[in-house]
């Protein structure tokens, strides 16, 4: 199963679900529903942590928190 | 000031949503910060007069995605909302929005709205959403909504007038709930209801939700909550993941019933700028670009400003004494009062420079960024990325930069961050380095563009980042921790920073340094003075008597002196500072500089103060002479050389660098920690560093 660590810089996915119950509601919060379509903006040096844009914006996470969300294949 | 208002009103939104701006706009200079009453959350209040002659207090909550909080501070929010007999708990709310990212900043409101409280709904940097093309249908949204809408623009200040008015007229509370939250768990919230005698449902939700954190109730009735929960069987986590779909459902398709967007896609300019910002190698040259521009300035932009302030409190000093009789009353307000306030007074222009650079960061949108590069690295020591705000303004003052920990949500970061901030040049060792240094390190070019005593200080600000990182990294193996920590954070666009708000931090810190610190000095300075002119037994007192017996043939000058420097020796001042000589001596120090740690215990800066009351009390009254030359003619007795040689000036400074030495930043790590364990661990570490660190300099360099 894909998740956004998978991604290459500015590809698209659309988000399937989530590995991590407690850090998805934080997500969700934030606008990463399942369904809502994000793409890979940034990747910090040492390829860690990354951004995301969704929902108009950008959020940035750790890449242990983004290989918890899940993206269609 | 709650007592005179009329209406409480509380601001409330998500970070970056231009609330603060709009606090600032809305209540001008008429603003303070405090605490909120058992927490160390800083309470920004001000108050508003309405159009109908009211007065309202206005409080700014600090910034949340959700009224599930994630941080310190971000709890507050839903103490202040959910306890209704809080002092600050509003009688109006104004919710502010972001309105170029509406779907997510309405989630914060929909919640805020079920609370059944009234409240307005802010449509903030409407200007930036018409230049995104984005069309409201306000009347439509705000019949959806359940309440007024007021669009505005915190730029200009547009809209501004129509809010106020707003406020004047009496705000419905929309008799249905934007989201039905009963479905989800019924029989729950109709106990909590019946049990708490709650008339909302979301409320009563609420407490189900959050009864751990709701620390108004007593231990039975969260234990009370508890048993209704494990009997209706309702769980936390999947019943919030619901909502939260639920919300987000229904504030989608409100949203695109009454937004029409025709936005253009294509790379923004904060794209195209974080691709440089955040890039490998030219963001880290970017992020200490920007730390050696602010050092600069604070240096050489604040030397001019600092120098007019020592000359007016010099002549205001000898305006005094001339004014006044020759006695007690002169003495204690010019060598005690005079010379303690000047030792606060003169650090505002480098304390206001700071906390304008730093204001500025967080107001362009640069400070998330530096979070997002540093993270990876500061996780390494042990730290976070979110360190680097506390640790950057840890170079201001330790006391604010310490409550800026609470943005970080792991508790072990968070207590490192504490632990090894105090470890970064604050601006309360400038004083300190800047005297020592001007006196034992010759003003001369290196290498043609460098200025020596400027490298030095450099070296010590280096120290200090040293000490800081490498302490981070042994704790991070001796703590150990289960909790688990976020960094899902908002990356927010790039704007042009409000001077107003700039120049209102300035202000603001500015002001809560002299007062807070001022007061401290201020009162140590005064006991300083006492102790120091005063003596125990018949020492003190035969001082005349024993130098007239030893020194006949000396000028009546000579003997002043001799006097006056006899009578510090046998004074209070004078025998705490000889019964630690001992322990100092093999750093270099003598009882003078011995009472001057002691003293300056309080805070550092103090140091310099101390230092001049102690000579200038052994001093002639008519020339005032700037503290440095007191100090370069000063003779050591046992070798008859200069005391402030470069061994003793060097070990001073490294002492300094890296010892404790401050009240408040212990008082405010022992607020943060909730126990004296830390702060005490905290100091003793930092005060074994320092002396080990001093004598090694002085045997280096003697």
């Amino acid at each position: 199963m894909r998740n956004i660590t998978h991604l290459r810089l500015h590809e698209k996915a659309i988000i399937k679900g989530f590995t991590d119950e407690i850090l998805s509601v934080k997500l969700m919060e934030m606008g990463c529903l399942p369904g809502t379509e994000i793409s890979l903006e940034l990747i910090a040096p040492w390829g860690d942590p990354v951004a995301i844009e969704v929902a108009g914006y950008h959020l940035s996470l750790r890449k242990s928190e983004a290989s918890s969300v899940l993206i269609e294949d | 000031m709650a007592s005179k208002a009329d209406l409480k009103i509380a601001l409330v939104g998500n970070p970056n949503s231009g609330k603060s701006t709009l606090f600032n706009l809305l209540t001008g200079l008429k603003q303070k910060t405090g605490n909120f009453p058992g927490v160390t959350v800083d309470k920004k209040s001000g108050s508003l007069k309405l159009p109908d002659g009211r007065i309202a207090e206005l409080t700014d909550l600090p910034g949340t995605y959700s009224i599930y909080p994630k941080t310190l501070d971000e709890q507050i929010v839903q103490e202040v909302l959910l306890n209704q007999q809080h002092a600050q708990h509003p009688d109006v709310i104004i919710v502010v929005a972001d309105a170029t990212n509406l779907k997510r900043n309405l989630l914060l409101f929909t919640q805020i709205r079920d609370l059944n409280i009234p409240c307005v709904l802010v449509l903030n940097m409407i200007d930036l959403a018409e230049k995104k093309r984005l069309r409201f249908d306000l009347r439509s949204l705000s019949i959806d909504l359940g309440v007024k809408i007021i669009a505005i623009n915190s730029h200009s200040g547009l809209g501004v007038e129509v809010l106020k008015n707003a406020l004047t007229e009496e705000l419905k509370v929309p008799k249905k709930p934007f989201y039905p939250v009963k479905q989800l768990a019924n029989d729950t919230i109709d106990e909590i209801k019946a049990k708490f005698e709650l008339a909302d449902d979301y409320r009563a939700y609420q407490y189900a939700q959050q009864s751990a954190k709701l620390h108004f109730l007593s231990e039975d009735e969260r234990r009370k909550i508890e048993e209704i929960k494990s009997k209706t069987g309702f769980y936390d986590v999947p019943t919030q993941s619901q909502e939260v779909l639920g919300r987000y459902t229904l504030i989608s398709e409100t949203v695109d019933r009454n937004l029409k967007s025709d936005e253009a896609k294509g790379l923004s300019l904060s794209q195209k700028a974080d691709k440089i910002i955040t890039h490998k190698f030219f963001g880290y040259a970017i992020f200490a670009a920007i730390l050696l521009l602010i050092f600069q300035a604070i240096f050489a932009w604040s030397e001019w400003p600092m120098t007019l302030i020592e000359n007016i409190m010099a002549s205001l000093s000898s305006a005094v004494s001339e004014a006044l009789p020759e006695g007690v009353l002169s003495n204690l307000i010019t060598d005690g009062i005079i010379a303690g306030l000047a030792g606060v007074v003169v650090f505002i222009p480098q304390i206001a420079l700071l906390f304008g650079f730093i204001s500025l960061l967080e107001e362009s949108g640069y400070m998330s960024r530096a979070v997002f590069l540093m993270d990876r690295v500061m996780r390494a020591f042990g730290l976070n990325g979110k360190s680097v705000v506390p640790l950057v303004s840890g170079m201001a003052c330790a006391i604010p930069a310490i409550m800026a920990t609470r943005n970080i949500d792991s508790w072990k970061d968070r207590l490192i961050t504490i632990f090894v901030t105090p470890f970064m040049s604050c601006s309360a060792r400038l004083p300190v380095y800047t005297l020592l240094i001007a006196l034992v390190v010759p003003e001369q070019e290196v290498l043609g563009f460098m200025n020596l005593q400027g490298l030095v200080l450099t070296g010590l600000y280096l120290l200090g980042i040293i000490a800081a990182i490498l302490s981070a990294w042994v704790m991070k193996f001796i703590l150990k921790t289960k909790q688990r920590g976020y960094f899902i954070m908002e990356l927010p666009t790039y704007k042009v920073p409000q001077w107003k708000n700039v120049l209102l931090t300035i202000y603001e810190k500015s002001r809560t340094f002299v007062f807070e610190a001022g007061k401290v000095i201020v009162a140590i300075s005064i006991i300083l003075w006492v102790l120091a002119s005063y003596g125990p037994g018949e020492d003190f007192d035969r001082a005349e008597e024993v130098v007239k017996a030893e020194m006949p043939n000396a000028t009546d000058e000579e003997i002043d002196n001799a006097i006056s420097a006899y009578e510090l020796e046998h004074s209070y001042a004078g025998l705490f500072g000889k019964f630690i000589e001992p322990t100092i001596r093999p750093l270099g120090y003598d009882w003078k500089i011995g009472i001057a740690l002691i003293t300056s215990f309080a805070a550092r800066e103090v140091f310099v103060g101390t230092i001049s009351t102690i000579y200038s009390i052994g001093a002639d009254e008519e020339d005032e002479l700037t503290i440095k030359e007191k100090l370069s003619k000063e003779v050591n007795p046992r070798t008859g050389e200069k005391m402030y040689t470069p061994a003793l000036g060097f070990s001073l400074m490294v002492f300094y660098a890296f010892a404790m030495q401050c009240m408040s930043t212990l008082a405010v790590v022992y607020r943060e920690t909730k126990g004296w364990k830390w702060p005490v661990l905290q100091t003793i570490y930092m005060s074994a560093v320092a002396y080990l660190a001093a004598l090694l300099t002085y045997n280096i360099f003697s």
